[in-house]
């Protein structure tokens, strides 16, 4: 025994100790939860870190019992998902907080990254949190893509046809390129298939690996907070910044407010509104897939539409998948099209407000145009919201270096 | 560590050679994997000919047929119908099937067919692939000469596939090989290079 003792340097006993000698638990507890200090003036906007990670707990959860009543074939796909809903015990439970997590995992993300518009926290120094969080909503992107094939509904089908034929557009290896994401001249029971793979293991592989890299980052830098003040630079004599309180249990008891709400505005729809008219789960898609038929009207979920909108403002097949693809990598240069070193909106002058504000309103309202018909009115308005979408951060190294700031405070600005 | 008696030269050749050769190996792997997304040969194969009696087709007639799964639609024209084919000349974005592409070569004429009362084109927009619908009916007001009208992104097409200016779709609907086994017998997927 004291040899042992000798060997890694510990006088006491105890199963803590013991394996705190062969794996940093305490250590890893501390640097990241009980030592973990963030501001302590977080609102509510800083919530939605924490709540896209309880959704992704609760699909990873759902995902695992679906795939086990699941058939990931073109003739027994759709009737499978059928089978979950009536004859596996709890089964449209499982499937239902599945379907409506999906979107509230776009709900929950886009809030999380607008708030990091609000307060500047893509700035120096948290650049890699932000790219890595973009990386995150792009294979989050391709995970729900992939999983809305899986019902092999109509929508399902004609939904995929729609954006793998997007890819066409790319000049000579296009068409090539179409045929090897499918793996076949059409969608077919191969697709499906290589989706599947695609949904249950190599896509939620890479989420779970770029969200342990993102908290990484971020306890590497430190979190922002709503007056964009380094808390860091002002701490007591044992290290601790001055305006910072542990993450547990303090904003862990906050968070935990946070994600009951959540959970009841989450089992409400749920409960009664799983298919949220038609904007959670589409109603042509209660229809098995029929390569012959294409419905009369196809819109992506709603999470997907500011972008779909943006590739119907174009009368190019080419130039319109272009514009799509600018736009939904764009933000990820944030960092560097911001121009102005004071990060929160609540210190910045009146150009910035106004065009994060023009931004909101574009994008909500690209959303509801790309559920619209692409006739008309609808397309005038799609053509202004998206020179407004790419204005905003085309025009923002410009903007954002003649915007007249106000001074930002020392301390951060708590009111208990 | 000492660095003495280091052959540096040697050092990193060793060091590249290993980079190489592992590269090399790694690339080797990554080709079947890759290569086994391509389609199989159970796919090439149900992607075999499909054939279409049109002996008992009336004009004005469309039937629909599946090759590789993708919908091919077979339409007998009228004459009235190949009459109007010239008439919309202005309208259309590629009216002599310039773009290689989208046709075998023995359909690069002003029907694009090979007998110019059956029109044999994929059911696939070239914009985003949804099945065009049928809207053969004239209506000069909407300058409107009858053809295909896709209901995603709203693309127009002539009586021969032809796609009309200022729509989403960049191309002609694109004409299948095919051939004429008999005058009544049409098997798509397959020619002789002649129709």
């Amino acid at each position: 025994m004291a040899r042992v003792e000798a060997e890694v340097g510990k006088p006491k006993g105890g199963l803590m100790n013991w394996i705190d000698a062969r794996f940093p638990f305490t250590k890893t507890m501390k640097y990241h939860v009980t030592e973990y200090y963030a501001s302590k003036n977080l609102n509510i906007w800083y919530v939605f870190g924490v709540l896209s990670f309880v959704v992704l707990i609760i699909q990873i959860v759902t995902g695992i019992f679906l795939t086990m009543n699941y058939k990931p074939s073109a003739t027994e796909a759709f009737a499978s998902v059928e089978y979950i809903m009536r004859d596996v015990e709890w089964g449209w439970l499982i499937r239902y907080m599945h379907s409506t997590g999906a979107s509230f995992f776009f709900v929950v993300v886009y809030l999380h990254m607008f708030r990091a518009m609000l307060y500047g926290s893509y700035q120096k120094p948290r650049e890699l949190i932000w790219i890595i969080g973009m990386l995150i909503l792009l294979v989050l992107m391709a995970e729900a893509f992939a999983g809305y094939l899986l019902p092999w509904g109509q929508m399902s089908y004609w939904g995929a046809q729609v954006i793998i034929s997007l890819f066409g557009a790319i000049p000579v290896v296009g068409d090539g390129l179409v045929e090897y994401i499918r793996g076949d001249y059409s969608i077919s029971d191969i697709t499906l298939n290589r989706f599947f793979a695609l949904h249950v293991i190599a896509l939620p592989l890479a989420l779970v690996g770029l969200v342990f890299v993102h908290i990484v980052a971020l306890h590497e830098v430190g979190s922002n907070n709503p007056d964009g003040v380094e808390i860091k630079q002002k701490k007591d004599e044992n290290g601790v910044p001055l305006d910072g309180v542990a993450f547990h249990p303090y904003h862990t008891s906050k968070d935990l407010v946070a994600i009951i709400i959540f959970l009841m505005v989450f089992s409400a729809v749920v409960f009664f509104a799983p298919e949220m008219g038609g904007f959670f789960l589409e109603h042509a898609n209660f229809d098995p897939a029929n390569p012959g038929v294409t419905p009369e009207h196809i819109a992506p979920v709603w999470y997907f539409t500011p972008y779909y909108a943006i590739l119907r403002a174009v009368p190019d097949k080419f130039w319109g998948f272009f514009l799509f693809g600018v736009s939904v990598i764009l933000p990820m240069f944030l960092p560097w099209l911001d121009r102005c070193r004071v990060r929160s909106i609540r210190y910045r002058g009146w150009m910035y407000k106004t065009a994060l504000t023009l931004f909101v309103i574009s994008f909500v309202l690209l959303g509801w145009l790309g559920l619209q018909p692409a006739e008309g009115i609808y397309v005038t308005l799609t053509r202004i919201a998206t020179v407004v979408y790419f204005a905003f951060f085309l025009l923002m190294p410009y903007y954002t270096s003649i915007d007249k700031t106000k001074p930002v405070p020392e301390r951060v600005i708590y009111n208990a | 560590m000492s660095e003495e008696g280091v052959d540096n030269n040697r050092r990193h050749f060793l060091g590249i050679a290993t980079g190489v050769v592992g590269a090399a190996g790694a690339i080797g792997v990554a080709v079947p994997f890759l290569a086994s997304l391509k389609p199989s040969a159970r796919a090439q194969a149900l992607g075999a000919p499909v054939e279409v009696s049109v002996g008992t087709m009336q004009p004005g007639e469309m039937v629909r047929v599946v090759w590789r799964g993708k919908v091919v639609y077979v339409l007998k024209r009228s004459a009235d119908m190949l009459g109007r084919l010239d008439t919309n000349i202005d309208q259309l974005r590629d009216p002599d099937s310039l773009v290689a592409e989208q046709q075998p070569e023995y359909a690069v004429n002003p029907t694009r067919s090979v007998k110019p009362e059956f029109l044999v084109v994929e059911g696939v927009c070239t914009h985003l692939g949804c099945a065009p619908l049928m809207d053969f009916e004239v209506r000069p007001e909407e300058n409107w000469n009858g053809g295909f009208f896709c209901p995603c992104h709203g693309s127009r097409f002539d009586l021969a596939g032809r796609v009309h200016k200022g729509v989403p779709a960049p191309t002609n609907l694109r004409v299948p090989p095919y051939r004429f086994v008999r005058d009544d017998l049409i098997l798509i997927g397959q020619d002789t290079g002649a129709g």
